[in-house]
């Protein structure tokens, strides 16, 4: 290899004009093309005001889900802790006492249950990962928050809202992504 | 190997200068840290510094599943993810030796194209604004808007994609996919001519380019270039001719080649390599076979012992994955070779003796991507 010296490549311009050294009509050309721009169609919107609508498949926050007569999917199994790749959730399983079966459809319930969104790199193998359909991305996006401590979202903050309580609410978490399925 | 006494003995020049651009310098696109070493306006001496954006995802990749590991390259190349997370595939696949079904394949490819496209539509955007012309950003992200939409439609994001896993894909393509990419090529179409337009044919813009950066072919290949850096130096490198890699050895495409070795050869070698992967888009889009959008796999994947490697040619060149496997179900190591880093090391090179203001234009022309370089 040669040394690390000068080793510029010499080009052979032609000298330019004195109307070329002006570079005005270069500009000129430019500017022409920019200019018609301004009479085309906006390609941005106003957003937050607007928003634009996402695909069904988008993967936005995680959502705990329920099943119709509200009571929570999730048995608190794992496996969707055991697939994260960015170790973001964490879980602690109770089990279900008999008052509690309007609650919960099976045994063993989420006691506790956090996703630190900070981590979660919002792939969606907790989804994929989930044997109840308890956990599923939505097309909420963009948390924000005062605090580190704020982004790791409990239980109350995944859960979807009851759907025979508070059934708009629902209806609005839930989205277009995931019809429930039982 | 960077010494604080290596400075001090360069300053000590008369007439030298040290500065710093980066790791906050909006030209860098990134945090990249280049320690300068000026005479007057000439630089004698350009020392990058890494380690700003190190997230040691090679060291990360070890705990995490052949599954898993993937999801994380993403975070890498961000502007080309679905190449990276392909390149990554491919090698568990080559371990696993599963066979990929034809419609995955030529879903990749097709992913892969309209990742090289918005890659180089960003790419050119940003290098004319590290020129100065402000005005193509906005062209460039306008008509990349519509592929970040395509993506989202079908992978459910828009720049972290994760779209690829061992085997195929992770979802069958969207109902529309067809139909909006057929409108995307039509409409950009148009706007390339457009993109010549504006910035090709400018002599603002050929004067600022044209004979700087020089770099030789023997040197390209010396430093280990690889993607339109090499080709700009006229260095055959492709990695989707030399070792044709899922459907490409069927395609009708050329590999571009510019002898130029300076910015403005690099900048035409891309532009080309646009105009390529429409067509490579046109060819296959009415073309995507029936079948299954995913091979059948265990659930627990485990390698057997072994090395193996796999590349594929990403928007900045070779991007390869090494694998050591000691038959478990998480890698020993792994090894990314990522195409930034080796065009990085060249840019000392081509940019001695020049002037400070070359500097970032050559910077442009390298098309880097910080967190590829660091990793
Ligand atoms: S969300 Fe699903 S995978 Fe995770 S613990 Fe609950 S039931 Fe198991
Ligand atoms: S989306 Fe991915 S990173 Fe986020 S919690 Fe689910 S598995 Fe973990």
């Amino acid at each position: 290899m040669q040394a690390l010296t000068n080793r510029l490549k010499l080009v052979n311009r032609k000298p330019m004009t004195f109307v070329e050294k002006l570079y005005l009509w270069n500009i000129l050309k430019g500017m022409a093309i920019t200019f018609r721009h301004i009479f085309k169609r906006k390609a941005t919107i106003n957003y937050p005001e607007q928003k634009r609508t996402f695909s069904p498949v988008f993967r936005g926050l995680q959502v705990l889900n329920r099943d119709e007569e509200g009571k929570e999917r999730c048995t608190a199994c794992g496996l969707c802790a055991v697939a994260c790749p960015a170790e973001a959730i964490t879980m602690e399983a109770a089990e279900r006492s008999s008052n509690e079966t309007h609650l919960y459809r099976e045994e063993k319930f989420a006691a506790r249950f956090e996703i630190n969104m900070l981590r979660c790199i919002f792939c969606g193998l907790c989804e994929e990962a989930c044997p109840k359909n308890a956990i599923y991305l939505s097309q909420t996006f963009a948390p924000s928050n005062y605090s580190r401590k704020g982004f790791i979202y409990k239980k109350d903050d995944l859960l979807i809202p009851h759907p025979k309580e508070n059934p708009d609410a629902y209806a609005k978490a839930l989205g277009e992504r995931k019809k429930i399925t039982n | 190997m960077y010494k604080e006494t290596d400075i001090l003995k360069e300053s000590s020049v008369e007439g030298n200068l040290i500065i710093n651009i980066g790791p906050q310098h909006p030209s860098t696109h990134g945090v990249l840290h280049l320690v300068v070493t000026l005479n007057g306006e000439t630089i004698k001496k350009v020392e990058p510094h890494l380690g700003y954006i190190h997230r040691s995802i090679e060291k990360m990749c070890e705990s995490l599943s052949y599954r898993q590991f993937i999801y994380v390259t993403s975070k890498m190349d961000y502007l080309s993810s679905h190449i990276n997370n392909h390149g990554c595939a491919m090698c568990v696949e080559k371990g696993l030796q599963i066979e990929v079904p034809p419609r995955a394949q030529v879903i990749r490819v097709l992913m892969d194209e309209l990742t090289r496209l918005s890659s180089h539509q960003l790419w050119w955007g940003a290098m004319a604004m590290d020129i100065g012309a402000l005005t193509p950003f906005f062209h460039a992200f306008r008509e990349r808007e519509m592929i970040t939409s395509i993506f989202e439609e079908t992978c459910g994001t828009r720049l972290t994609m994760n779209y690829m896993v061992p085997g195929g894909v992770m979802a069958d393509v969207n109902t529309n996919f067809q139909k909006s990419v057929k409108d995307f090529i039509i409409h950009f179409k148009n706007k390339i001519n457009e993109y010549d337009e504006l910035l090709t044919g400018n002599i603002i813009f050929q004067n600022r380019t044209k004979g700087v950066g020089f770099i030789s072919k023997e040197n390209a290949i010396s430093f280990g270039c690889s993607g339109p850096t090499a080709r700009g130096s006229g260095v055959s490198c492709d990695i989707r001719k030399l070792y044709p890699y899922e459907v490409y050895n069927q395609l009708d495409f050329d590999e571009i080649l510019e002898p130029g070795g300076d910015c403005f050869a690099r900048y035409l070698v891309r532009m080309k390599e646009m105009k390529q992967s429409i067509s490579i888009i046109e060819q296959l889009i009415d073309n995507i076979p029936d079948g299954d959008f995913q091979a059948k796999t265990k659930a627990v994947l485990k390698l057997p012992k072994g090395e193996f490697y796999s590349s594929v040619e990403s928007a900045r060149g070779e991007f390869g994955v090494y694998i050591v496997s000691e038959g478990g179900t998480t890698p020993y190591r792994i090894k990314f070779r990522s195409p930034g880093f080796s065009n990085l090391s060249a840019l000392d090179f081509m940019s001695r003796e020049g002037k400070i203001g070359d500097l970032i234009a050559i910077m442009g022309s390298l098309d880097l991507v910080i967190p590829d370089i660091d990793r």
